[in-house]
């Protein structure tokens, strides 16, 4: 997939904001999954030549952290804890209700809301005391704010 | 009805998870309805959680607190004038026995005023330590530190004043402070609170470590998991250097500091120290090989302080109000107030700050009401998902470093974990190495591949097959782990699937399924 003239640009500048700084790599990684979904090829290709750093690196850092992809992901997907303190308040039971449903969801490892479980972020948004109901809310609120 | 209105409500991010800005929303609305002007001033959390969204109200300079209350219930308090006879009325809040029975140093600003507000930080007190740092000499501040007894809060325990005096005796052109705020383990958010409650104390801790070891660079390396965090802790930053209490000329001083947010990226091994600076470089999260310990050689080879975030919010009040007042807090070895985490099932979960000492049982069972189910407690984990699970015969453990040590325990960052009887240890011991398995950076072989045996040999376990052989196994891996691994993500693991496996045996199954011979016929 080839990005197009402007999705090129939009990169450099994210690079140059951070004064093409190598250590700033991962934040630059983060803007660059926010604002096209992922990381591609393509879009490391352009990261490599601006921080002169070979695309093997950057390869290497975006598979070692979970939150960069290569293929586009859904930004307001969700997001469920699956960490301890979320399983002992039915996390599994409640990621299994999810799969029942049709619901499409993701795992992650604690996001800090451990008295108020089972925790799950839709996009930049935290859900505590998490059911099948409340996630479906809260999904439809996320939808109008963007 | 008054014709202006000031109201606290938390902008903590747990409070926003259960509605705290739809009853924003409404208070606006129904002030509009009434006529009255309204300051809504969003704080951070008093930490009492079970109760949020939690909303307050000032008479005669007391707090009066409201909930968890809804966006329906707002309509009420107005009719009945915010009074402490509305059905969701808590009294003053300070007076509340969760309150009561804490010693807020760290905490102490959390849910009164606006994490933002520069001068409300100010007249409560923020400032002062930085104020003593510029004055005295960075001797005197690592003595300081040193003699108030301060161990690291993000798990190991050690000594603080021991790590600032190694890195301010490295010779260097360069140096750095690096605040660990990528708090990975279940069951905890006391940096979180505070970081979004009161990102100023965090920032003065900061630039006092600066200050004291000679780095003008500082770092906060924040969980990507905690967006509402980022935003705050970026939102201060800004502040501060409009101020000028950061930046060339602290306070006018002359003296220099400057602090930049980097976010992690999904990676539990990179709050481990040293794979933290990795990730800071750029890199992929790989744990170090120590020495070099940080102190002498840390990011991009340069002396570097790496502080838990409470580690490094604890000093200003070390150096505003003395070394001895600090030292006093606390038992033993363990000093000072530690901020404890209560979650999972329990009915009243939060935050609870009191020195170290007190029991599981009194934090669990008094302040925390037992579980939220009403089931009985049956296993608790302390100290994240590398700590033990212990049974509920073992709730009157003191919660200090060294009585946890003795009981094959670790207090770690401060999370309790409540488990009802409903738990299957079995499960947990396995998620135990499959959490290893997922997140181990892969440096050893013993926690690469170790984890994924150990998570495989397990689930036999469940499954009934061979299971003492299977045990036999599990155990042996363990201490392969603890052996030959290069960081507590390996050397750890066994101390969750190895404390369920000692204290709940009865859930490995020790034969495979009983048939019952009479109904089989
Ligand atoms: C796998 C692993 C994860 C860790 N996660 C954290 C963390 O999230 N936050 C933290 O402060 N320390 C964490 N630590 C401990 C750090 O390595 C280090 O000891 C600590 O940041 C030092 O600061 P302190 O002395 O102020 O506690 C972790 C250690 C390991 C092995
Ligand atoms: S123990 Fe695991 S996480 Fe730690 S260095 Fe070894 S492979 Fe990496
Ligand atoms: S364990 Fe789920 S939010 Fe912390």
């Amino acid at each position: 997939m080839g990005l197009s003239k402007t999705n090129r640009e939009t990169i450099e500048q994210v690079c140059a904001r951070y004064g093409h700084r190598a250590d700033a790599l991962i934040e630059i990684l983060h803007d660059v999954q926010r604002a096209h979904a992922c990381v591609s090829d393509e879009a490391a290709r352009i990261i490599a030549g601006s921080l002169n750093i070979s695309r093997a690196e950057i390869q290497g850092v975006r598979s070692f952290y979970a939150d960069f992809s290569t293929t586009p992901r859904a930004p307001q997907r969700i997001r469920l804890c699956r960490a301890e303190a979320c399983q002992a308040v039915g996390a599994d039971q409640l990621a299994a209700e999810l799969d029942r449903a049709g619901t499409p969801h993701e795992a992650v490892y604690c996001l800090g809301n451990c008295a108020l479980g089972p925790a799950a972020l839709i996009g930049e948004r935290l859900v505590g005391r998490a059911t099948p109901d409340r996630l479906a809310a809260a999904s439809a609120g996320s939808g109008q704010d963007d | 009805m008054t014709e202006s209105l000031t109201l606290f409500l938390s902008r903590d991010a747990a409070a926003r998870s259960v509605g705290a800005d739809a009853v924003a929303q409404r208070l606006q609305q129904l002030a509009q309805q009434h006529g009255t002007t309204l300051d809504l001033v969003r704080t951070g959390s008093r930490g009492m959680l079970w109760l949020e969204p939690l909303m307050e109200i000032e008479r005669d300079g007391v707090r009066h607190g409201f909930g968890p209350l809804g966006p329906d219930d707002v309509e009420t308090l107005f009719e009945q004038d915010f009074a402490d006879d509305h059905p969701l009325a808590l009294g003053p809040v300070e007076a509340m026995s969760w309150m009561q029975a804490q010693t807020r140093l760290l905490y102490r600003r959390c849910g009164v005023i606006d994490p933002l507000d520069l001068d409300g930080f100010e007249r409560m007190g923020g400032l002062a330590g930085l104020r003593v740092a510029i004055a005295q000499s960075a001797t005197d501040t690592i003595e300081a530190v040193t003699a108030s007894g301060l161990r690291g809060r993000g798990g190991a325990g050690f000594p603080a004043g021991i790590k600032w005096k190694t890195a301010a005796e490295a010779p260097a052109d360069q140096k750095y402070i690096c605040c660990n705020a990528d708090e990975g383990d279940s069951g905890t958010f006391a940096d979180r609170m505070l970081i979004e409650g009161d990102p100023g104390l965090l920032i003065e801790g900061m630039v006092i470590a600066g200050l004291a070891v000679g780095a003008t660079q500082g770092f906060i390396y924040l969980r990507s998991e905690y967006p509402d965090a980022i935003a705050t802790m970026r939102a201060a930053i800004a502040a501060w250097e409009e101020r000028g209490w950061l930046g060339d000329d602290i306070l006018g001083s002359g003296k220099r500091f400057h602090l930049t947010l980097r976010r992690g990226a999904g990676s539990y091994v990179c709050g481990e120290e040293s794979a933290m600076l990795e990730s800071l470089e750029g890199k992929r999260g790989q744990v170090r090989v120590k020495p070099p310990i940080p102190a002498i050689s840390g990011l991009f080879g340069k002396p570097t302080i790496v502080n838990n975030v409470l580690t490094l919010a604890s000093v200003p009040d070390i150096l505003a109000h003395g070394a001895a007042a600090y030292q006093a807090l606390g038992n033993e070895r363990s000093r000072g107030t530690q901020a404890f985490q209560l979650a999972g099932n329990v009915k009243r979960g939060g935050l609870f700050e009191a020195p170290f000492g007190l029991s599981l049982r009194e934090l669990i069972e008094t302040h925390g009401g037992g579980t939220l189910t009403g089931r009985p407690i049956r296993a608790v984990q302390v100290g994240g998902p590398l700590g033990a699970y212990l049974p509920a015969s073992m709730l009157d453990l003191p919660l200090e470093y060294e009585a946890f040590a003795a009981a094959g325990a670790m207090l770690g960052h401060g999370g309790i974990v409540v488990f009802d009887d409903t738990v299957d240890m079995a499960r947990q011991a396995e998620f135990a190495m499959e959490f290893c398995a997922e997140e181990s950076c892969g440096k050893c072989t013993p926690c690469r591949i170790g984890s994924v045996r150990g998570a495989e040999t397990l689930a036999k376990v469940r499954r009934g097959e061979d299971v003492e052989a299977n045990l036999a196994l599990v155990e042996e891996l363990c201490t392969v782990l603890t052996d030959g691994s290069l960081c507590a993500m390996g050397g750890l693991t066994p101390m969750p699937v190895m404390s369920a496996i000692r204290h709940f045996r009865e859930d490995f199954k020790s034969e495979p399924l009983q048939v019952d011979e009479t109904v089989v016929g």
